[in-house]
């Protein structure tokens, strides 16, 4: 399942300067892991130590918060589209 | 200025002051950390704020600015909107009615755009001019819409409002007639949060709320600025506040610490109770859970001003609320409507479905004796009522009658004479 995640600027240096990437995964899980992967140092930043996601990174699944599906486990489909943003909110 | 740098609330790493709002570590949110000069003479610095001009930049020495406009003593649109400076009311009577002591009601309709959004937009806005950029934008509930879109015409820069589509038709009309650019994002407000988190990454624009949001924060405390020096420089017993983000929960409580700290004001710092609409509250939730993380909701309520169902300070809000020995609560649409009349009736102030949660939530806490008849207390009313009507429509009767002395006497018979 090829899925392209988009990288927010705040980690592209940590992505090789890359704002999207194509990466393979059948979760978002597998997909954010295939990631790290990839670019070692995007790990730390956008995971605890235990694997889950950091307390303001948000994960979006074609435009919907992971945390309102199934989270790390929600399926993904061929041609998804992954954002990986900065929690911030107000107005 | 006295503001050193920028620094993430979770691990601590410094920034220079400039527009960004994320830890590139850790990704916590950013805040303006200050160097104060210490106060040797509280009675002279106290004399300095009081012979300021009657709007936020009296406080300029505690916002992060090179050059505030505080030397404009007369309003000049040039240097933006006039925030601040908004009445606190004893409010004897809604006191009464709620079986309560001491009751005070700030009423922040009485800004320019007729929201406290002003003393965020103002602050935010001088900091974006210094830092060189020409064009504000936000992601707005509304409120803030109408603000720095008020804000860009007063200055002469332009503007990008990003609004949920369903907003109410007042506050998209009030800022619209600014002439900005309204965009309609067919979604709830956390849609139109994410595509401006996504835009400012791309644009070179100032978001108030997103990339300025370090700066935006710092002027929610000039609330607690002013009901200190209106109360004599001394801190309230409790205070009442709505929650959206959690912003103005948290900053209105640093601004009484900041002020404590340096001795400006007298009094502990006040029990700090928060109000969410039911129908969006994920900090209620998280506060009663008493858990730290407050988990997304889909707002659903007519409190749309404070419907954020992924409030990034969230864990802020809930901390704050404990360690103060306050906490937060939700009502439902019902009692905001309430709220809305309570408040009407009692003080002759018309807020908004905001100030309808808030004035509902203290009615709450009153019912519930959580408030002491010693305790002063202070409800910040946020936003004014004309901008959401529909909360009131259908409410009360009106006569209608002919004009004549026979058709008023038949209608009200009875009434005193
Ligand atoms: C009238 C009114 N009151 C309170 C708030 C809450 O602000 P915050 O997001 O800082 O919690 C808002 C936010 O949009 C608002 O419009
Ligand atoms: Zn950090």
């Amino acid at each position: 399942m090829a899925v392209t995640v988009k990288i927010p600027p705040q980690l592209r240096a940590a992505a090789g300067g890359q704002g999207s990437e194509s990466v393979e995964g059948a979760t978002v899980g597998e997909v954010l892991g295939a990631l790290y992967d990839r670019h070692g140092e995007l790990r730390e930043r956008v995971a605890d130590d235990d694997g889950a996601l950091r307390r303001f990174v948000n994960v979006y699944l074609d435009g919907e918060d992971v945390r309102f599906l199934q989270g790390l486990d929600t399926a993904v489909s061929d041609g998804a589209e992954l954002q990986i943003l900065p929690a911030v909110a107000g107005g | 200025m006295a503001a050193t740098s920028l620094q993430c609330k979770e691990c601590k790493t410094p920034y220079a002051l400039e527009a960004r709002y994320v830890c590139e570590r850790c990704f916590g949110p950013l805040e303006v950390v200050y160097d104060h000069e210490r106060v040797d003479d509280v009675a002279e610095a106290r004399r300095r704020i009081q012979g300021g001009p009657q709007n936020i930049w009296r406080y300029a020495d505690f916002l992060p600015l090179e050059q505030p406009p505080a030397s404009a003593r007369r309003a000049s649109s040039l240097s933006g909107l006039p925030a601040g400076c908004t009445p606190l009311i004893r409010a004897d009577r809604l006191a009464e009615r709620l079986g309560l002591g001491e009751l005070w009601i700030k009423n922040d309709a009485a800004n320019p755009t007729h929201s406290f959004k002003d003393r965020v937009v103002s602050v935010a806005v001088a900091r974006a001019r210094e830092l060189g950029y020409e064009v504000i934008a936000c992601a707005s509930t509304g409120n803030l819409a109408n603000s720095v879109a008020a804000h860009g015409a007063a200055l002469g820069l332009e503007s990008y409002v990003f609004i949920p589509a369903d907003l109410e038709e007042q506050k998209v009309l009030a800022t619209g007639v600014y002439g900005t650019h309204v965009v309609a994002v067919r979604s709830n407000y956390d849609g139109v949060n994410r595509l401006c988190t996504e835009l400012s990454g791309e644009r070179d624009w100032a978001f108030v709320n997103v990339n300025m949001r370090p700066y935006y924060a710092e002027g929610s405390k000039t609330l607690a600025y002013e009901v200190a020096e209106q109360l004599g420089w001394e801190t309230p017993d409790r205070c009442v506040v709505p929650i959206a983000s959690g912003s103005l929960f948290t900053k209105i409580a640093r601004g009484f610490d900041e002020w404590r700290e340096l001795g400006l004001v007298s009094g502990d710092g006040p029990t700090m109770n928060g109000a969410q609409a039911t129908g969006c509250s994920p900090v209620a939730q998280a506060f009663a859970a008493g858990s730290d993380v407050c988990r997304p909701v889909k707002p659903d309520t007519i409190a749309k001003s404070l419907a954020i169902g992924n409030p990034a300070d969230g864990p802020y809000a809930v901390e704050l609320a404990r360690r103060s020995g306050g906490g937060v609560d939700a009502v439902t649409d019902d009692e905001i409507r309430a709220g809305i009349r309570l408040l009407a009736e009692t003080t002759g102030i018309f807020t908004e479905t905001a100030g309808g949660v808030t004035t509902a939530t203290l009615a709450k806490l009153a019912a519930r004796g959580d408030i002491g008849r010693d305790e002063r207390v202070v409800a910040f009313i946020t936003g004014e009522g004309l901008k959401t009507l529909d909360a009131v429509r259908d409410t009360f009767t009106t006569h209608e009658i002919d004009p004549s002395y026979d058709a008023f006497e038949a209608e009200f018979a009875g009434a005193r004479a």
